[in-house]
């Protein structure tokens, strides 16, 4: 176990308990403080906190039920579930009577409440177990007082002590007398052997409200005297509001109001059918402000790029120009991805009341805080003014980061005064996309005596770079003379984070090279990703983040789990494997060609994450990434002329469907390792899995997503 | 505008809308029936699953105007206590991550086992393929399907 339970923080600093009026004990904990190191508080700022300045609770009745509020955004990545479960483990609490409930957002205090790079449990691991062991130290503390032994003569278990003489109490007994007591310090932690919640199958908390239908999303949020707004967009990126006639659209029954704001037209009305067929009967012209652009374009541009000298080199070891020029061969491919649109099954939507007093945001949003302060910004309002209510999000992926649909939401109520939700359509969803960029790789080796010498990748992107961030992954480091450079050409599409932002494209076209690299020297994947491996194992570089023994690891674990490299299996397979979101993740997918088309089959993923803190949901998140990122691969494609985005609703953008996904194995590789996260890690690695399966089953090389375009016959094209 | 008289869930209803208003508006802006959920608005994606007389019938689609004389069942009637034995299975098997689609994929997935009571895993793949879920909980809805059919 690491041993950095009792250190870093003191807590203290974010701890601070009080009895309820009710009866009861009240622990406050500052989340986000405690979730960060870098920001510990002095002690003698103790007394100048209230109440209001935690936003995380846990609330002991006096009957012995507890109550967690859990602080961050959930959008099904689970931590409204895993989160408590850390506090309830240290509290030492039966699960069934712990009731969770969903934080809100704290406007002054905290910076860190959002959802996003897979890191809600690694920074939670530490300070939230802290937070319960404390609790329970308190309570123990105050149940040795009214016996009269030492606290250390204590047992506790699930929400009841026990002394030496085998007297009782519950949590709820002793809570308000614990709730007086000073707060202890230095409390030792459980061993991993010692845990009864976490490492066990806990159900998703909101499981029954959302089988029996209950309103959790934004999209469900209204309240008396609501209105609907429908916004009418510019229909392409860089084009302006040139004349408009809204006669039509006043006319629709139902409609209350029509207001323009900036290029944007929002429809007002009593219901979200009103709004959506107003918006529809809005006549507007547009012109350009900047030029449309096209994928055509784009393609020529990146190509452009990558046969040009214009790059930025975010690394550079030893000397790749001579390592080509001295090679035996070198082998040399091009990987090409388009833009990806997010698609969240529940539509962009939010919730706006903007008056002269206060201003209340509701809906589902990634990042509050700063959502909040661009409100604040755009309206030149006062941060105090603004309270904001997360509710569930029926996804995210990245695309609820940008809170665009707040703003609208703001800037229409504050125009008219009155509540509004903006809705917006899936064409409005689809279109009006912050998109993951389309990007180009040229990857080159040079080999000399049956050894790689050089490693040399190239890449070009439309609006943002991946591997500005990665340069220092796998492989760098194992090859002497290693170079990564950057293109990219500044569009006025919108793009943006999409789940695994950085990683998901490079490492389709990495792990797909790997194979090609290593069938060109007649070796296993495996093989050649475990010799280079070797020449960074025990690497001192503090630059390189991933554990070469932990990558081993996962590796060893698929190939035996799935036979991989074994003939006698049958299958065509594929092989993967990468480290991102500081998670080690392998992957081997069994492909078989049925009328011509690759068949997913079969999917094995292994995965070291340190201890798995809810098995249930990690194995949710695990097998999502990977059908995510096999839909994306296979089907996934947003295409643009002049500026407009040419597929708009799931008619005529492909989405991944159950008969097209694969059976799915999670083998984990077991340890007592602080856990990372996982909504991220198994989507990068699986695009390269598929393809190389799909080599391996067809004798085709796949290097452009999507990859169902190789196999769609000439009439259907 | 029209006035209409809806049987949801057993109960009657009385709207005012305009006749071409989908059911699903009419379900979540007028009778707050909001687990059926909007997705798509042109039949792709099956977030907005109902049962017309115990059929799945995707209700983005399905005009007010020509629902007087149907059995219209939402997620929140599908069963007295929330515990149909597809829900059931939905809990046993902890199937959601965001979970907004369920309600959709609960409701297909009832009235495909009304249909065929012992389906193959093929015909559950097959049958379920109308519905998206976007978080991708493909295998955990197959086999929750499954476990239902067993529970039937």
């Amino acid at each position: 176990m690491d041993n950095k339970d009792n250190i870093g923080f003191s807590r203290r600093s974010f701890i601070k308990t009080s009895a309820l009026v009710g009866g009861g004990m009240l622990i406050g904990f500052n989340f986000f403080t405690s979730c960060d190191t870098d920001t510990v508080l002095e002690v003698e700022d103790l007394s100048k906190l209230n109440y209001d300045d935690f936003n995380a609770f846990i609330k002991i009745s006096k009957s012995g039920k507890v109550t967690i509020f859990s602080p961050n955004p959930e959008i099904g990545q689970g931590v409204k579930t895993s989160m408590p479960m850390l506090i309830a483990e240290e509290l030492d609490i039966a699960w069934k009577d712990v009731n969770v409930v969903q934080g809100k957002w704290d406007s002054v205090n905290y910076k860190n409440q959002y959802a996003g790079g897979s890191e809600g449990i690694l920074k939670a691991w530490d300070p939230l177990r802290q937070t319960g062991a404390t609790a329970r130290q308190m309570l123990v503390n105050a149940a040795a007082i009214r016996w009269s032994v030492e606290p250390s003569s204590c047992t506790t278990k699930e929400g009841v002590i026990t002394n030496a003489k085998g007297e009782t109490l519950g949590y709820g007994d002793v809570a308000i007398e614990a709730a007086k007591l000073d707060v202890p310090e230095g409390l030792k932690l459980k061993e991993p052997e010692n845990f009864n919640i976490i490492g066990k199958d806990i159900s998703n908390v909101d499981i029954h409200n959302i089988i029996s239908g209950k309103p959790l999303y934004g999209l469900d949020y209204k309240e008396e005297g609501m209105v609907y707004a429908s916004v009418l967009r510019p229909p392409g990126f860089g084009q302006g509001l040139e004349k408009l006639d809204d006669t039509a659209a006043r006319a629709v029954t139902g409609v209350i109001d029509v207001i323009t704001f900036g290029n944007k037209v929002g429809v007002l009305a009593k219901n979200t059918w009103a709004a959506m067929k107003g918006k529809n009967a809005l006549i507007a012209e547009w012109i350009e402000l900047t030029p449309g652009e096209s994928t055509k374009q784009h393609n020529d541009l990146m190509f452009g790029f990558l046969k040009g000298e214009t790059f930025t080199t975010m690394r550079n070891d030893g000397d790749v120009d001579a390592a080509f020029k001295e090679a035996d061969h070198i082998v040399e491919q091009e990987y090409e991805s388009p833009f990806i649109p997010h698609n969240c099954m529940e539509p962009m939507n939010f919730f706006a009341h903007v008056t002269d007093e206060s201003i209340r945001l509701i809906g589902p949003i990634q990042t509050p805080e700063w959502t909040a302060s661009r409100v604040a910004g755009l309206l030149n309002r006062d941060m105090n003014d603004i309270t904001l209510e997360m509710t569930r999000m029926g996804g995210g992926f990245g695309r609820r980061l940008y809170g665009d649909f707040a703003l609208e939401a703001a800037e229409l109520s504050d125009k008219s005064q009155m509540p509004i939700k903006v809705v917006f359509s899936r064409e409005d969803d689809m279109t009006a996309g912050t998109y993951r960029p389309a990007v180009k790789y040229n990857m080159k080796v040079a080999i000399k005596d049956n050894k790689i010498t050089g490693y040399h990748v190239k890449e070009a992107a439309i609006s943002d770079n991946m591997y500005d961030l990665i340069p220092n992954f796998f492989p760098a480091g194992s090859i002497e003379n290693y170079r990564v450079d950057i293109a990219s050409y500044p569009s006025n599409i919108s793009t943006g984070a999409f789940r695994a932002p950085h990683t998901n494209s490079p490492a389709v076209a990495e792990h797909s090279f790997f194979d090609k690299v290593a069938a060109h020297l007649e070796i296993s994947p495996v093989k050649l990703k475990i010799d280079l491996l070797q020449k960074v194992k025990g690497n001192t570089d503090d630059r390189q983040l991933f554990s070469a023994e932990r990558l081993e690891g996962v590796i060893n674990l698929v190939t035996e789990k799935s036979g991989y490299g074994n003939a006698s299996n049958g299958a065509s397979q594929g092989f993967s494997s990468y480290f991102c979101h500081n998670t080690h993740v392998a992957q081997v997918a069994d492909v078989e060609m049925v009328d011509g088309m690759p068949v997913i089959t079969k999917v094995h993923c292994a995965v070291d994450c340190g201890i798995v803190v809810n098995p249930l949901g990690a194995i949710n998140q695990l097998k999502g990434a990977i059908i995510d990122g096999i839909g994306t691969a296979m089907y996934g494609n947003l295409s643009f002329e002049n500026g407009i985005p040419q597929s708009s609703n799931f008619n005529n953008y492909r989405m991944i469907r159950m008969n097209e996904t694969p059976d799915i194995e999670i083998h984990f590789v077991k340890n007592n390792i602080a856990p990372t996260g996982l909504g991220e890690p198994a989507l990068p690695p699986i695009g390269a899995a598929i393809a190389n399966a799909i080599y391996a089953a067809s004798g085709k090389r796949v290097t452009k997503i999507p990859f169902i375009d190789y196999f769609k016959k000439p009439n259907n094209a | 505008m029209g006035k209409y008289t809806l049987n949801i869930n057993g109960k009657s209803h009385q709207v005012d809308a305009d006749e071409d208003t989908p059911l699903l508006w009419v379900l979540r802006d007028e009778l707050n029936y909001l687990g059926t959920k909007y997705g798509c608005g042109i039949g792709e994606c099956g977030a907005c699953t109902v049962h017309i007389n115990g059929k799945a019938t995707k209700s983005c689609t399905l005009l007010v105007s020509v629902l007087d004389d149907e059995e219209i069942t939402t997620i929140e009637g599908l069963s007295e206590n929330h515990n149909h034995p597809v829900q059931e299975a939905w809990k046993t098997v902890d199937v959601p991550q965001c979970g907004y689609c369920q309600s959709g994929q609960i409701m297909a997935a009832a009235s495909f086992l009304n249909e065929n009571p012992h389906p193959s895993k093929q015909e559950i793949r097959t049958a379920m393929s109308g519905n998206i879920c976007r978080c991708a909980a493909y295998n955990n809805i197959e086999k929750a399907v499954a476990v239902a059919a067993d529970n039937m």
